[in-house]
């Protein structure tokens, strides 16, 4: 029987305190409360909350694709990367003349001797084309990679491998001074969003508020996917992909919708990222980064939709504290807990609390 | 569903958790951040210069501390993730309330924390060569700027001494320090009379190891007229250019290789035979003889060797972007000390003119205006020991000019940080 | 005007002088020190005076300023000496004499060096050994000037043997080329148009910027046309050289990935640092090598490819035995639990050796190369590392082929649980396959310390191209290995010469990701029945 119910009860109440937490209480916590007090939310708790969010978006779409629809990517980061590049050409000409050259292009051009925009810098200066690009071009490219990809049936290890490739090849791109993303350096050095001053508290708190929200409302869009039809057939490509066809589905339409899915999240987690963290250089492409994201979806739990949010708060929360308190052990502790997470916990920390809970309830059954 | 609720409630709690701060203790140190990356890609170069800043701190707490207070290290690690430069500095200036930074070794690390610096009104000092295009009011630039560095080097490859180079091939990494380092060069080397056919510009990505193609051309190019390679290959990637240089009989004498980013330390893990009579540019070289830096190096001997450092606990090496920091650091504390307050803008007023005697042999001096220090240049051989033989160096030191006369439109720029 | 230039300038003067009168003398210290001390400009003068009526002690002291075994001392007048076995003698008599505690080091620089390189070579030309000549008209070619004729005429006349007097002959025709006399011109320009080496064409260039008579201008003209005809060979042949070698570096990387993968399933991002491990443990042996046994250092790689394999596979060992015999079957959780692995072993070398590159010396029978035509020198190192990739491949062939340990590893492979019924330990296979496939990352890692940087992320650098080559070559069949590392090595290089590094490697990727499409089990397919 398919459950109807988007969410239980209990849980909206819970989905509701946390929508107050995120509208409310973080908002008045930063920016009424003063600081020395011991309920100030510090600036630098905003960013990194915000920063983390975002992540958590990711990890979210990689639990749509991979815990419900088996298909593991490794190459996620580039769609995050592209809707942060997105982003970062409209803020980048939100500079206007500001920078270090007083020119209309933005500095890196100048030194580069170029005397006008570059094709793709066309739609930058609107906000609204941005925020279509943002959605547009992730989509875009997942579909046609997607489209090919699905199409000639690849499936399992050899996917996730051309994934990888597919994010090196334009991480080696964007590396290149030429290709006019900045390059190495990437964008950085914003002043404004939409003419609003980027880098004031009020800022800041809007755009915490806004990733969360936006967290809490893929949440709810993913949570209505996988408790209809569309995700029951899902999970059966996932567990049985042949059956499904012979069952008269066409399983390409399904993985391809919710690839594109799944990659305009990230492109919108990106593009929310950008403005946050002020910087974005294709580093963020890396094949390290997209294994990452795969990582925050298995120590959370697959196919639980809350799990993979928390793992990306558990690991990128570890690792903002050991790069403080144990620089040389931060690497030993992820190895570990890739490890650890594949060989002893398959459902994650979700799946661990579980079945604690199963077995409270058990004893206290008996 | 009772799981669920639990799971949010973790989720809330774990966020709650992070939302307060911790109230800052009224500590009687000063808090001195140190930002350079301890793993990751730029771990190998910029290890050591958090030990220099230790090193620099214990002395100066020897000698009583600054203002009464002992210094107190910051140190944290950016793991050659560029958000997380931005990120930690925040950290720095907000949490731990440090009242100076001494970090950043790539342009990318330095860009992502200026937006950050300059809003908070902290104080960074840079140590490590660059582009230059950048002046801020909130930074000292401790390295060269390009005509602290490039420009005389290119002098003497053209002089009788360098090679009497006629044809020149600029090859660097694909980023924004050989990409600036390189317009500026095509410029002056313009000014100089010699043709665009005589200039070939080459980039590489960063982490290239396979230089058979590029080595082939320099060598169909050298057979134009006597060619010098102007080298910005970034770090590591120099190692695989030189073994592939030597090995196709491409010796010092016929076509001379100067490199802007090979020190002692990127030396240390090389083969040096193929690599003799190859150049480097720097303003500082541990060869060089002189009182100051044979004290430079004895305090730095016995400090690895303490402290048990990789590598330099049994062959101690010192570099020029370890002078800088050391330059730097004695700088900063000489200002305080002059300020009689650590308040970062009394600090950079302090700053201007502070001088100090320099391990490279010159009385190193922070120029008044533009935040940059008078360097001397001195040009050097590699020897078989990873060590350089300094066959050249300028009169005396020279005042850097961080926005090149070479690019169109600094002729405008003012030589000092604009109010922003 | 400094107390050391007064000198040399007034040394010179007397040397100039003394020169007209004598031809063949005595080194005399006024000349040794003329050599030894002052500007750059004034030693390369007296080293053009010298080398024209040397003698055998001159020669001496010309090598031995090469050799770094003159020292000065300063004070009051500058004094020379030439440090034989460590003790100082006087470079005229060849006496011991005492000598002061603090002695300079004579510094030369590139040009200095490259005067004296060329004064020995000159001298060598009168040598008895005929392969010294022939080496001094090597280093002589494109470096002689005008200065030098003279010793040229005399070595081309003397010389019997008719290879080395041709050889000669094209020295000295270089030199020709900025003679006043057109008709000498003329015929020099003649006979370079048979030469092949890139350094003629550098003297013919320069020439043509300067040369006035027309006749002669012609004929340089046609003989840089020859030159260069001869050249693009060279080149073309370079370039294949090239790919080749890519293609066998990427070979070894990629085999020891097929084994694991292709045979057992397993997808093992550690794979990088297992070469990494390969190759640190060549660096240790070379550490011990160093210590214990100097004299025998050229042979260290010799017994550091055993250790290296052995390293690399009981590295390997451990893994499977620990971590990956839990998760066959679940390829994907192979996968990240491998990368964690990957992670730690990177940060565990940290640890243990730095974060600094290490340095790992070629011996000196790998250093260098062979000249094959004027301008195409291939280096030895990778010409060893051609032959070892196709040892190790055979070796490979021959084990999974002829030997039991083979034959039972196809077994596990084609139907684990027949195998097993049959008495296969399938187990224990399974630790040895893996063992031998990380034992080959290792030879690998072994190979890439001769050409790049040895350090904790060498393996980074190396893994997608392995990936890459694994998935294109088709799973199950080394040939397909083979076949898709050659193919890779050459059309990045042969790309690479047209658009540049980065785009090549692009367009690789590019061009693999498309062929997948087509081709999604890559170039050899395993043949059979699958649904999938």
């Amino acid at each position: 029987m398919i459950n109807k119910t988007l969410l239980s009860n209990k849980s909206w109440g819970v989905f509701f305190a946390a929508l107050i937490i995120l509208g409310v209480a973080a908002p008045v916590l930063n920016l009424l409360v003063p600081e020395g007090n011991l309920f100030h939310m510090s600036d630098f708790a905003v960013s990194l909350i915000g920063k983390i969010m975002c992540y958590a978006i990711c990890a979210l779409a990689m639990d749509l694709i991979w815990g419900y629809t088996g298909i593991l990517s490794l190459g996620h980061g580039v769609f995050f990367a592209l809707g942060g590049y997105m982003m970062g050409m409209y803020l980048m000409r939100q500079i206007g003349t500001d920078g270090n050259y007083k020119s209309n292009l933005p500095d890196f051009m100048v030194f580069l001797d170029w005397k006008t925009l570059p094709w793709h810098w066309v739609f930058s200066d609107s906000f609204v084309a941005t925020l279509i690009l943002i959605v547009a071009v992730p989509g875009l490219i997942a579909f046609v990679f997607g489209f090919f990809a699905f199409r000639s049936r690849i499936k399992g290890v050899y996917f996730s491998i051309i994934t990888q490739a597919m994010t090196f090849a334009a991480m080696l791109l964007f590396f290149r001074n030429e290709t006019g993303f900045g390059g190495n350096n990437g964008f950085t050095d914003f002043k404004r969003i939409a003419g609003i001053p980027i880098a004031t508290p009020s800022m800041r708190m809007t755009l915490f508020v806004l990733t969360g929200l936006t967290l809490l409302g893929f949440f709810l869009f993913a949570r209505w996917l996988v408790t209809s039809k569309y995700g029951r057939v899902l999970q059966a490509i996932r567990d049985a992909e042949t059956r499904v066809m012979f069952s008269g589905y066409n399983p390409i339409g399904y993985k391809l919708s919710i690839w594109v899915i799944s990659a305009v999240m990230c492109g919108i987690a990106g593009a929310l990222y950008v403005p946050q963290v002020g910087i974005i250089n294709p580093g963020e492409m890396s094949p390290a980064n997209s294994i990452e994201m795969a990582v925050w979806a298995a120590v959370g739990g697959r196919a639980t939709l809350i799990g993979p949010i928390v793992g990306a708060f558990i690991v990128n929360g570890a690792k903002s504290w050991l790069t403080v308190a144990a620089p040389e052990f931060w690497l030993y502790f992820l190895g570990a807990l890739f490890i650890g997470v594949t060989l002893f916990l398959p459902h994650g920390v979700v799946g661990l609390v579980k079945k604690i809970q199963t077995k409270m309830v058990n004893r206290s059954g008996t | 569903m009772k799981r669920r609720f639990t799971l949010k409630a973790l989720t809330a709690a774990l966020a709650l958790s992070s939302l307060t701060a911790v109230p800052a203790f009224a500590a009687d140190t000063i808090k001195v951040g140190v930002l350079h990356s301890l793993s990751g890609t730029m771990a190998i170069s910029e290890t050591v210069l958090k030990d220099t800043v230790l090193m620099a701190i214990d002395e100066i707490n020897a000698k009583g501390g600054l203002l009464g207070k002992k210094l107190e290290p910051v140190v944290v690690d950016p793991a050659s993730n560029w958000p997380l430069f931005a990120e930690k500095t925040k950290q720095l200036l907000t949490q731990d309330k440090v009242a100076v930074m001494f970090g950043c070794w790539t342009s990318v690390s330095r860009k992502s924390v200026l937006p950050v610096v300059e809003e908070l009104n902290g104080l960074l000092f840079y140590p490590v060569q660059y582009e230059g295009e950048e002046l801020s009011k909130n930074v000292f630039y401790t390295g060269a700027a390009p005509n602290q560095q490039a420009i005389p080097a290119v002098d003497y490859l053209m002089s009788k001494d360098g090679g009497a180079a006629k044809r020149w091939v600029l090859l660097g990494t694909d980023y924004v320090y050989p990409r600036t380092t390189n317009k500026i060069l095509r410029a002056y080397l313009k000014s100089k009379g010699v043709k665009d056919s005589d200039i070939d510009e080459k980039y590489t990505p960063f982490g290239h190891s396979d230089y058979q193609t590029i080595v082939a051309d320099i060598k169909k190019f050298s057979a134009g007229g006597k060619t010098a390679v102007v080298s910005t290959i970034n770090g590591d990637s120099n190692v695989p250019f030189y073994k592939e240089l030597g090995n196709a009989g491409l010796k010092a004498k016929d076509v001379p290789v100067v490199a802007f980013s090979v020190g002692e330390e990127e030396l240390r893990g090389v083969d040096t035979k193929p690599l003799v009579g190859h150049l480097a540019a720097w303003n500082y070289f541990q060869s060089i003889k002189n009182p100051t830096n044979d004290a430079f190096i004895k305090k730095w001997s016995a400090y690895a060797k303490a402290k048990g450092i990789a590598g330099h606990k049994d062959k101690p090496l010192t570099n020029d972007p370890m002078e800088a920091t050391y330059i730097g650091v004695n700088m900063w504390a000489q200002a305080v000390t002059k300020a009689k307050s650590t308040d970062v803008d009394k600090v950079i007023a302090a700053m201007a003119g502070q001088t100090f005697k320099a391990p490279s042999g010159i009385t190193s001096m922070m120029d008044p205006k533009n935040h940059h220090l008078h360097k001397s240049v001195f040009i050097g051989e590699i020897k078989a020991d990873g060590q350089f033989n300094v066959v050249w160096k300028t009169p005396g030191p020279v005042k850097a000019k961080p926005w090149s006369p070479y690019i169109a439109g600094n002729d405008v720029k003012p030589d000092e940080p604009v109010k922003k | 005007m400094t107390l050391k230039k007064f000198f040399a300038t007034g040394i010179l003067a007397v040397l100039a002088t003394a020169s007209f009168l004598t031809s063949s003398h005595a080194l005399t210290t006024a000349e040794a020190t003329a050599l030894a001390v002052g500007e750059t400009d004034s030693r390369v003068a007296a080293l053009s005076l010298a080398v024209q009526t040397a003698d055998a002690k001159t020669a001496a002291f010309i090598q031995a300023l090469a050799d770094d075994s003159i020292k000065v001392s300063q004070d009051p007048i500058p004094k020379v000496f030439l440090i034989k076995d460590g003790k100082p003698t006087d470079p005229i008599t060849g006496a011991e004499v005492a000598a002061p505690a603090s002695l300079d080091d004579v510094v030369n620089n590139n040009r200095m060096r490259g005067e004296i390189d060329n004064a020995l070579a000159a001298l060598k030309l009168f040598s008895k050994n005929e392969k010294d000549r022939r080496a001094a008209i090597k280093s002589l070619q494109g470096e002689a000037d005008e200065s030098k004729l003279g010793l040229i005429e005399k070595a081309y006349a003397a010389e019997t043997n008719a290879e080395i007097k041709a050889e000669i002959g094209m020295v000295r025709a270089v030199v020709l080329l900025s003679n006043s006399d057109a008709t000498k011109r003329l015929e020099a320009s003649q006979l370079l148009a048979s030469s092949n080496s890139p350094t003629t064409k550098t003297a013919i260039l320069e020439r043509l910027k300067t040369e006035s008579d027309e006749a002669v201008k012609a004929a340089l003209k046609s003989a840089l046309a020859a030159v260069e005809a001869g050249l693009v060979w060279g080149e073309r042949l370079a370039a294949i050289f090239s790919g080749i070698s890519l293609g066998s570096i990427l070979l070894l990387v990629a085999l020891g990935l097929a084994i694991t993968y292709g045979l057992m399933g397993v997808i093992n991002m550690a794979h990088g640092e297992l070469m990494m491990i390969g190759a640190y443990a060549t660096y240790v042996v070379q550490g011990v090598f160093q210590k214990y046994l100097p004299g025998a250092f050229d042979w260290y790689l010799l017994a550091a490819v055993p250790v290296s394999f052995l390293a690399a596979a009981l590295v390997g060992a451990a893994l499977e035995r620990s971590v990956i015999r839990f998760l066959y079957g679940r390829p994907l959780e192979t996968l990240l639990a491998t990368w964690g692995i990957s992670l730690m072993l990177m940060q565990l070398v940290r640890t243990i050796f730095g974060a600094q590159n290490v340095g790992v010396e070629n011996p000196s029978w790998m250093s260098g190369g062979i000249t094959l035509m004027g301008n195409l020198q291939l280096p030895w190192n990778r010409i060893i590392i051609i032959a070892f990739a196709a040892a190790v491949l055979l070796g490979m062939a021959f084990l999974i082929g002829k030997t039991r340990l083979g034959l039972f590893v196809r077994g596990v492979t084609q139907n684990r649980p027949i195998a097993a019924c049959m008495g296969v330990n399938t187990a224990r296979i399974d630790t040895y396959a893996f063992a031998l496939g990380s034992g080959i990352a290792g030879l690998a890692g072994c190979a890439l310390s001769q050409i790049g940087n040895v350090g904790p992320d060498l393996g980074q650098s190396y893994i997608v191209d392995a990936f890459m080559v694994v998935v294109l070559g088709g799973v199950g069949q080394l040939a397909g290995t083979v076949y898709a590392a050659l193919g890779l090595g050459i059309l990045g290089k042969f790309l690479e010469g047209f658009a540049g590094a980065v785009l090549a490697k692009i367009a690789v990727l590019v061009f693999i990701i498309v062929f997948i499409q087509k081709r999604p089990q890559g170039i050899f397919a395993m043949k059979g029945r699958s649904a999938e």
